[in-house]
């Protein structure tokens, strides 16, 4: 990663002077390098020159793991793209770099418009960049790539930025895909609200977990279905595990509600750079296979798509199910409600709330291993990528209401994949959190929330 | 209640009142919800407000009288609080003026037209309240407390606060007024402590001598006596009387029938959200329709109707309560 | 000796440094939101961002003047205040909280639209010397290089004495400000707010206005932390996303919420604890055992548990008063 390399060419020089000049310029790299949302970063200045651009599949989305090389300057250094498509380069020297991608690295269905190198000329404290764009068409492909087999998923979509009710009804479907994702996140989000009044900012690490450990469990033990019920327990586990060591004895300190939203940022930003850590800043794949697709409907998306939306779904119908009609269900609402009147009509809260954190768990580590699979790889980010979504989900329905949570997570996937059709793919989660500030302007309590009581 | 300060309303048009007039004129008014007077200094028409399937206020017509103490009793969950919340800006009627069309609930305080007001600006208007749960500001001292509310200090705009000698004249009037009012309600030995520190009941003191600061037109205190000392209530009385004298509109909420009878020149009674009965002390806490409410009978719009209280232990249990106000009163 | 004394050179340099300033203003600013009033602001980072971009773009994109360009940053973070907290500040805190975190990254991702490349550079940001030309001339400093406890810096350049002296004038600006309105009536409003919103509206207070005035003050210096932080260096969106506000509210926890002094003390201890750690890894700890990169996570993982820790057990930071703690949901 060009982070690394940054940091690693300056701790190379030779003590002395040059040594104060870089910690300094490590240490601002450190600053600006710090953000998560990007592991690919490069801060021109005095004695670094950047070459960096941003690759896009055909629909817009960023594309992630595409391998690209640096050449020139009697050196060569190779980077993948992160999450958000980009990628970067730091030389050290002013000169003509070649930077090419990895034919072999592209998304399946993806295929290069034009050329595959390019050569940049680049100076200290300025960027350079280099574009690479991509389509999903195979007849805009340039000459000789059409060769490259297998459909991706927005196959059936002639152009990222044209209307057709083809590509309409594909990402209707993909909107329905992605809600069920949020869905499953956010309603353990919403349940925890409810019963404890934590604003969880650790719950996309929750989400992110599950899929790791899938992909830990797969390499593991080679079965898909074995290796998904593991990384599912497991975050169950993690989960009572977080509730019994941490958020119990917060609770039992009577810590306001402010300070446990500060704590659970905290446990955040620990679990990120943990993820980090153990599983590097690339993209993880849970399954290396080809995914096979299957189109129904004139809809084209990975049959593990349509299992994961069948579990979704199922996993959520028991839920609700589970809190209207059993026991366990009712005390969860009797706390949401009035905690302490639940206390004092015989409800053990503590072990109410223990179950809600265990489920919750479960859930966002089965949306995890979904994520993983649906979107072919995951990285430390992409729970805390997805975090504000379940936020704006949960808050749209009306903060605390599963219900409406589940509501607030369908129309949220909808945004996301239907603006797609219109805007730009970097916007898809920008509009989300517009719908969100906006409803919240006309209708703050969220769609089936209840306002408080004064006085 | 000697302070020039809390005098200050005399300006109020009209004033000052005679009490004996004022209970005199209330006399010959119509002892029936929604009667006219002649002067009220807060009007309220047809202010409802749900919570889902129930409706916890549905006023159709109420008139507080200017100058007088008027009590708002009730069984719990009647209402009263609600009422409060609406007229005071802190909650908005079902039926309220919305941007675009919208109901038809209207009030006005001191002739001014509050519909879509809000909180702060009814306070301004002269209606200061205070909350059944107390609300002291428990990190800031009871000096603090009080400056607060004061409401014609010049630093509190953000670019005056900034320059001192623009507004420290101005905090040291306050000061010498916050520490008369603190005296009068014996809190002055606690003024420099965290009002969080302070008891439940001088809480509610603290609360109720921070919103006599601006010097209100109309002091709203709902269940003043809740909690409190009862060795302190009997100086409460005196106080909220004294406030009264000076020309203070008084509307309280309080359960303490004894504390009603004995300050309070008219009766406002809510039942299920409506005002039931309206009228004198002596009188309207021995009616039916009150007992009635009391009891948590379902009573019928018709309050002239006896059925209610057909059976034998209803009568008794009304006599009782009758027997009851006749021994406080003597 | 050689390693510690350049150790300590280095704290002294991260100490004054432009950044550290930024970041000192940034926390000022959140310290009124959070430390004064309550507002769980988590999107300062977006403050810092618009601020900047203000600046920059005015300049590079069209040609304004160094003041009329700081005009255009505090007026964007004015409009941004005013954006954010119409819908939110009326609600419950945890609202503003989530809606101030998604506005500050709907912004982010504007500006990093490709189709804004011209203007704001996209991705990839504006260079620093596209903007900092209007600036540099302005210094009154003459040409040349001032040592200062042997710590050596162009007067006027790309990382120089001019940038660290408006930074740090600008600290001490600040602060002077919200000592004296801290002292004011208007400050004890603000305090009251963050006591009991109701109470407060219940004194004829409009609580949302004053919200409102906090909402935009502390965001103006939002801004300004964001234009310092760009001065020096490069324009980036990304270094202005939402692990820069969790860093903001660390310094404002670690130094004191509603203290006047707590975000200058934090701030200096963030960067000086942050650079030990890494610098005393990096140089005994054998780059074997744990590379540049993993030390910086491993230094990231103990910024979260500290976070953790501090919240938890010195909710009051380093100079704050256990009783006049701020937060109250
Ligand atoms: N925010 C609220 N949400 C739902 N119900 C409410 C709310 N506030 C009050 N109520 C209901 O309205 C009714 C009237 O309450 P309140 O005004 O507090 O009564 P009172 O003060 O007369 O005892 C009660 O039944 C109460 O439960
Ligand atoms: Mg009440």
């Amino acid at each position: 990663m060009t982070r690394t390399t940054a940091i690693t060419v300056s701790t190379k020089r030779p003590l002395g002077v040059a040594l104060l000049l870089t910690l300094l310029l490590a240490l601002f790299l450190g600053v600006f390098t710090a953000s998560p949302a990007h592991a690919v970063e490069c801060v021109p200045d005095a004695a670094t020159g950047c070459v960096q651009g941003v690759i896009k599949t055909g629909a817009g989305d960023p594309a992630a793991g595409i391998k690209l090389t640096l050449k020139g300057d009697g050196e060569s250094q190779s980077v993948e793209t992160d999450a958000e498509g980009r990628w970067a380069f730091a030389i050290t020297a002013a000169g003509t770099y070649s930077v090419s991608v990895e034919k072999s690295s592209l998304p399946e269905g993806q295929f290069f418009k034009s050329a595959d190198t390019r050569e940049v000329e680049a100076q200290l404290n300025s960027q350079a960049s280099a574009l690479f764009p991509l389509t999903d068409n195979e007849a805009e492909a340039s000459g000789g790539e059409t060769s490259t087999t297998g459909k991706g998923e927005a196959a059936s979509s002639s152009s990222a930025d044209s209307f057709s009710w083809p590509r309409f009804w594909q990402q209707f479907v993909s909107g329905i895909r992605m809600g069920l994702l949020i869905s499953l996140a956010s309603l353990g989000l919403s349940l925890i609200f409810g019963t404890t009044g934590l604003s969880n900012f650790a719950h996309g690490e929750m989400v992110t977990l599950g899929g790791l450990l899938a992909a830990l469990f797969m390499g593991l033990t080679g079965n898909l279905w074995i290796a998904g019920l593991l990384a599912v327990v497991a975050s169950a586990a993690f989960g009572w595990a977080q509730d019994k060591v941490l958020w119990k004895p917060l609770r039992k300190r009577r810590l306001s509600l402010m300070q446990l939203m500060i704590v659970s940022i905290g446990l955040s930003i620990t679990m990120q750079y943990l993820f980090q850590f153990f599983w590097g800043s690339g993209v993880i794949r849970i399954d290396k296979s080809t995914p096979a697709t299957w189109t129904f409907f004139g809809v084209t998306l990975t049959v593990q798509s349509y299992i994961a939306m069948g579990i979704s779904l199922l996993a959520i119908i028991g839920v609700g199910l589970g809190l209207m009609y059993t026991r366990f269900g009712r005390a969860t609402r009797a706390i949401s409600d009035n905690p302490a009147l639940a206390r004092a009509s015989g409800i053990d809260v503590d072990r109410v709330i223990n179950i809600v954190w265990i489920i919750g768990a479960g859930l966002a580590g089965l949306a995890g291993v979904f994520l993983g699979l649906v979107f072919n790889g995951l990285n430390w980010f992409t729970g805390g990528q997805l975090l504000l979504m379940f936020f704006a989900a949960v808050t749209l329905g009306g903060l605390g209401t599963a219900f409406g949570a589940f509501i607030g997570s369908m129309l949220i996937g909808m945004m996301v994949e239907l603006t797609n059709i219109w805007l730009p793919g970097d916007l898809k989660y920008a509009t989300a959190l517009l719908l969100l500030i906006l409803i919240l302007l006309v209708r703050p309590q969220g769609i089936f929330g209840r306002k408080e009581r004064i006085g | 209640m000697s302070d020039a300060a809390v005098r200050s309303n005399a300006h109020i048009e009209g004033y000052p009142y005679d009490r004996e007039a004022l209970r005199a004129e209330l006399r010959t008014l119509d002892q029936v919800p929604g009667v006219a007077k002649r002067d009220p200094i807060l009007t309220v028409d047809r202010i409802e407000r749900r919570f889902g399937g129930m409706t916890a206020v549905n006023v159709a017509h109420l008139e507080v009288p200017r100058g007088a103490i008027t009590a708002l009793i009730g069984p719990n969950g009647a209402g009263k609080t609600t009422f409060f919340n609406l007229i005071t800006g802190f909650d908005q009627p079902s039926n309220g003026q919305k941007l675009i069309g919208g109901g038809d609930a209207r009030w006005s305080f001191n002739g001014k037209d509050l519909r879509r007001t809000g909180a702060s600006q009814a306070a301004r208007a002269g209606m200061v309240r205070t909350f059944q749960l107390t609300k002291a500001l428990s990190r800031m001292t009871v000096l603090e407390n009080m400056l607060i509310g004061a409401n014609n200090q010049p630093g509190e705009n953000i670019f005056v606060g900034l320059i001192p000698p623009l507004w420290k004249a101005r905090e040291r009037e306050n000061v010498e007024r916050a520490k008369d009012l603190l005296a009068r309600f014996k809190l002055d030995a606690k003024i420099n402590d965290m009002a969080g520190d302070l008891s439940g009941g001088q809480k509610k003191l603290l609360e109720m001598a921070r919103a006599l600061m601006s010097n209100p037109a109309m002091i709203m205190l709902d269940e003043p006596m809740a909690g409190v000392n009862p060795a302190l209530t009997q100086s409460l009385l005196d106080h909220i009387q004294a406030l009264r004298d000076d020309g203070t509109t008084v509307l309280f909420v309080e359960h303490d029938m004894h504390m009603v009878r004995h300050i309070s020149d008219w009766v406002v009674v809510m039942a299920q959200g409506e005002v039931i009965a309206e009228g004198l002390p002596e009188e309207v806490m021995t009616s039916q329709a009150v007992v009635d409410a009391y009891l948590g009978a379902h009573h019928d719009k018709d309050l002239g109707d006896d059925d209610a209280l057909n059976t034998g232990f209803m009568r008794a249990i009304a006599t009782e309560i009758a027997d009851e106000v006749e021994e406080e009163t003597r | 000796m050689n390693f510690w004394f350049e150790l300590l050179q280095n704290i002294l340099q991260i100490a004054i440094s432009p950044t550290t300033a930024a970041f000192v203003l940034a926390a000022i600013g959140l310290n009124v939101h959070f430390g004064f009033t309550g507002l769980m602001n988590m999107g300062q980072a977006g403050f810092m961002l618009v601020g900047a971009y203000g600046f920059g773009v005015s300049v590079s994109y069209f040609g304004l003047g160094f003041w009329a360009a700081i005009a255009v940053a505090v007026g964007a973070a004015v409009v941004f205040a005013i954006i954010l907290g119409i819908p939110t500040l009326k609600l419950r805190g945890d609202y503003l909280a989530i809606v101030t975190i998604a506005a500050a990254e709907v912004i982010r991702m504007v500006v990093k639209l490709a189709v804004l490349q011209d203007i704001t550079g996209g991705p990839s940001g504006i260079p620093g010397n596209k903007y900092r030309p209007v600036f540099t001339e302005l210094s009154p400093l003459p040409d040349g290089k001032t040592t200062i406890l042997g710590i050596t810096y162009a007067n006027t350049g790309v990382d120089d004495w001019w940038t660290r002296i408006v930074a740090w004038g600008l600290v001490a600006l600040f602060l002077l400000i919200t000592w004296l309105l801290i002292r004011s009536p208007w400050g004890r409003v603000l305090k009251g707010i963050r006591e009991d919103e109701d109470a407060v509206r219940s004194l004829g207070k409009s609580s949302y206005a004053y919200k409102l005035q906090a909402l935009i003050l502390g965001g103006i210096m939002g801004a300004f932390g964001g234009v310092v932080m760009a001065l020096p260096a490069a324009m980036q969106p990304d270094s202005m996303g939402r692990p820069m506000t969790f860093n903001l509210w660390m310094i404002v926890l670690l130094g004191g919420a509603a203290t006047i002094f707590g975000p200058l003390l934090g701030s200096i201890l963030f960067f000086v604890v942050r650079l030990l750690l890494t610098s005393l890894a990096g140089e005994f700890i054998p780059s074997s055992l744990l590379n540049t990169q993993q030390t910086e996570q491993l230094a990231w993982v103990l910024i979260g548990l500290a976070l953790i820790l501090l919240v938890v057990f010195r909710p009051q930071g380093v100079l704050g008063n256990k009783k006049e703690l701020s937060f109250n949901v």
